[in-house]
């Protein structure tokens, strides 16, 4: 069984074999996207009360969810690599955080642009988007301290270390924030209820959410194999691999 | 007593050694040899644990030296290329504060015999920051010598030394190895002892990986 | 064990106490910075009131920060921290020492000179004293959350910038709640919820901050 999983994730084996992976996600990628889209932007009906201009939250929830679920994810692999020195997990870990890092800009730019005719402003201190702009600063502490450290080894290890203390305090950040907003704030406009939520709205909202988690894993299968190669740049594998080109 | 198994380390896409095995008894020494980038320190560091190798292991009385940590460290010293040494601090304290992470406590009489046998008898009550960097290296062969520790691991440790100081280096390693310790050693001067010891070379089998 | 604790504890004590002189930067950097603001608005105590508990606050939180470096870089450096790992003790009593010795030399002084800052601030009596239980739960969190970040940056050259980066996302909850309680004690309302939750934090921090500390240094002497 370790055996197995030593030759299973050997960056070698792992660039070979996720080209087919890769093809066959971002297929499926982009036809689920589009298609959410589609109902998304055209099927789903008007809201009665935010008239068209709802229709970002299929772009920036989806976002908004990703940019949390690629911090686990980075969490949980950094972990792997740390506890069971597995290096493909501290390449998925490092390939992951600029990715995650996007969703959250991107769940930022569609939030205020949201907020503009929601709240009139582009920016209010919504606790959701100060939420999110937290993450982003956690996202962008974890790729400074990996691209500070020389060392390949120490610094996934170090970074890794980070996002999982960031983990532990990702929900004490998020019910802190909560709390300090209702408190200043009051109640602000809850931006929308997912159980009254019409079922039209919510099916595109859901594959449009499979869709961002599918380019995601076709776009983390890209960036590891891409941190596979630079990494192991000097070694046999890589350096056949050129020969053969 | 330390038996470590087909180690690997790799730095910098180098593979500086691999399948290294060998074993130091009580009473043995032994001298790491090969030129400067081999992984003389590399491997020392891993033996004390603070490196972890790409693969093998590092056993100490039969158990990972990682499981079995309090032990290991009770009975082993290391010394690297730093001073480890506080400009602050006096030389008698500088020695106790590195006797107290081993949670050792000497008497008095006992610092003043070790300071004086490693040439600092005058000098207990002056400051770190006023010693030369060879009476540094004399106040690490102070606190080696009241470690109380089976095990020896020296990176380099005639640094700085003058001729006095190396001849004061051997002959501790060798009194040290007649009471039944062991020494781990490197280094780049001739350090011949009595030609009692082991030696392990590395840097035959660096290459590409 | 707690003789470790112990002569760790009084080894950095002593050490700081022949170097004087840098013991009291981070305390004229946290009075320095709080008057600060008075001087870039109009000085009227309402304003002044208003903003008081976020400023004395994030200025503690930086007055921290600015001298975490000093838990583990000279240690790091003259390889003194390669022994304390060497110790057959556990690693994470020894960092536990290392961080309340942090906190006896920084977090300790900025909690008893706060009383001034609050009457420079036009702080209500009541709201005082509030600050001080705030700091006096809240600067301990500081340093142990601190302490993870300084093991991971020890090594890097010039790592100052980086080390704030990674560790004030951090400290965000302490800010919220510890600002908070000082401004609700100004109204006259409960600050129990507050002071509880930074005390959780503290149980928190202090159960799990040491051993991330201990891994974290242990991956920085693996380099």
């Amino acid at each position: 069984m370790w055996n197995w999983i030593q030759r299973f994730s050997s960056p070698k084996h792992f660039y070979s074999m996720s080209v087919p992976l890769i093809k066959w996600l971002s297929i499926s990628a982009l036809l689920i996207g589009l298609y959410g889209l589609y109902l998304g932007l055209f099927v789903a009906p008007t809201d009665y009360q935010q008239g068209e201009s709802y229709r970002i939250i299929f772009i920036h929830v989806p976002a908004a969810w990703m940019s949390l679920f690629v911090y686990m994810v980075m969490a949980i692999s950094s972990g792997i690599g740390i506890i069971w020195q597995i290096r493909l997990a501290d390449m998925v870990a490092a390939a992951s955080a600029p990715i995650g890092a996007s969703f959250a800009f991107l769940a930022l730019v569609t939030g205020s642009l949201w907020g503009k005719p929601m709240w009139g402003a582009y920016w209010v201190w919504d606790a959701r988007l100060t939420s999110e702009l937290i993450l982003l600063f956690l996202y962008l502490g974890y790729m400074a301290l990996q691209s500070a450290i020389d060392d390949q080894r120490s610094a996934d290890k170090a970074s890794g270390l980070l996002a999982i203390v960031g983990v532990v305090n990702i929900p004490i950040i998020h019910y802190s924030v909560e709390w300090w907003n209702t408190l200043h704030q009051g109640a602000t406009v809850t931006k929308f209820d997912t159980p009254s939520m019409h079922i039209d709205m919510l099916i595109p909202l859901l594959l449009m959410a499979l869709a961002f988690k599918l380019f995601y894993a076709t776009i983390v299968l890209m960036r590891t194999r891409n941190e596979a190669l630079y990494r192991d740049r000097n070694r046999r594998w890589v350096r056949e691999l050129v020969e053969k080109l | 007593m330390l038996e470590v198994q087909s180690l690997e380390c790799i730095r910098d896409d180098r593979q500086l050694f691999s399948a290294l095995s060998f074993t130091v008894a009580e009473g043995e020494v032994l001298q790491i040899e090969g030129a400067n980038g081999c992984g003389k320190t590399s491997l020392l560091r891993i033996i004390c644990g603070l490196r972890l190798a790409e693969a093998g292991r590092v056993l100490w009385r039969n158990a990972l030296i990682q499981a079995n940590r309090e032990d290991y460290y009770a009975n082993m010293v290391y010394i690297g290329h730093l001073p480890c040494i506080k400009a602050e601090l006096t030389v008698a304290e500088n020695v106790r504060s590195l006797l107290d992470t081993r949670s050792l406590t000497v008497t008095e009489d006992i610092l003043q015999d070790a300071l004086l046998k490693v040439g600092l008898g005058s000098y207990d009550d002056v400051a770190g920051k006023a010693l030369s960097s060879g009476q540094r290296r004399r106040i690490l062969l102070a606190f080696v010598q009241l470690s109380q520790a089976k095990l020896w691991i020296l990176d380099e440790p005639l640094t700085a030394l003058d001729t006095q100081g190396v001849a004061l280096m051997e002959s501790m390693i060798i009194a040290h190895r007649d009471a039944g310790g062991s020494v781990i050693f490197t280094t780049h001067h001739g350090m011949l002892l009595d030609g009692k010891m082991h030696s392990v070379q590395l840097g035959r089998q660096i290459k590409a990986l | 064990m707690l003789k470790a604790f112990y002569h760790l504890l009084v080894r950095d004590l002593r050490l700081a106490m022949r170097n004087r002189h840098e013991l009291i930067n981070p305390l004229i950097f946290f009075v320095l910075v709080v008057s600060l603001f008075p001087l870039a608005i109009t000085p009227t105590p309402d304003a002044l009131q208003a903003m008081a508990p976020g400023v004395i606050w994030v200025s503690a939180l930086l007055a921290v920060l600015l001298s975490l470096d000093r838990i583990f870089k000279l240690d790091y450096e003259d390889g003194s921290l390669d022994q304390l790992m060497l110790s057959p003790n556990p690693l994470m009593i020894l960092v536990l020492a290392k961080v309340f010795a942090h906190w006896l030399l920084t977090g300790l002084p900025l909690v008893i000179i706060a009383p001034l800052l609050g009457m420079f601030m036009s702080l209500p009596a009541e709201a005082i004293t509030v600050l001080i239980y705030s700091l006096l739960l809240g600067t301990p969190v500081l340093s142990l959350v601190g302490a993870i970040g300084v093991s991971l940056t020890v090594a890097v050259n010039r790592g100052g910038v980086l080390l704030s980066l990674i560790i004030l996302p951090l400290y965000i909850p302490i800010l919220i709640f510890g600002a908070n309680a000082v401004d609700v004690a100004m109204h006259g309302s409960s600050v129990k919820g507050q002071l509880l939750f930074l005390g959780a934090m503290l149980a928190l921090s202090l159960s799990l901050a040491p051993l991330a500390t201990a891994v974290a240094l242990r991956i920085t002497a693996a380099r």
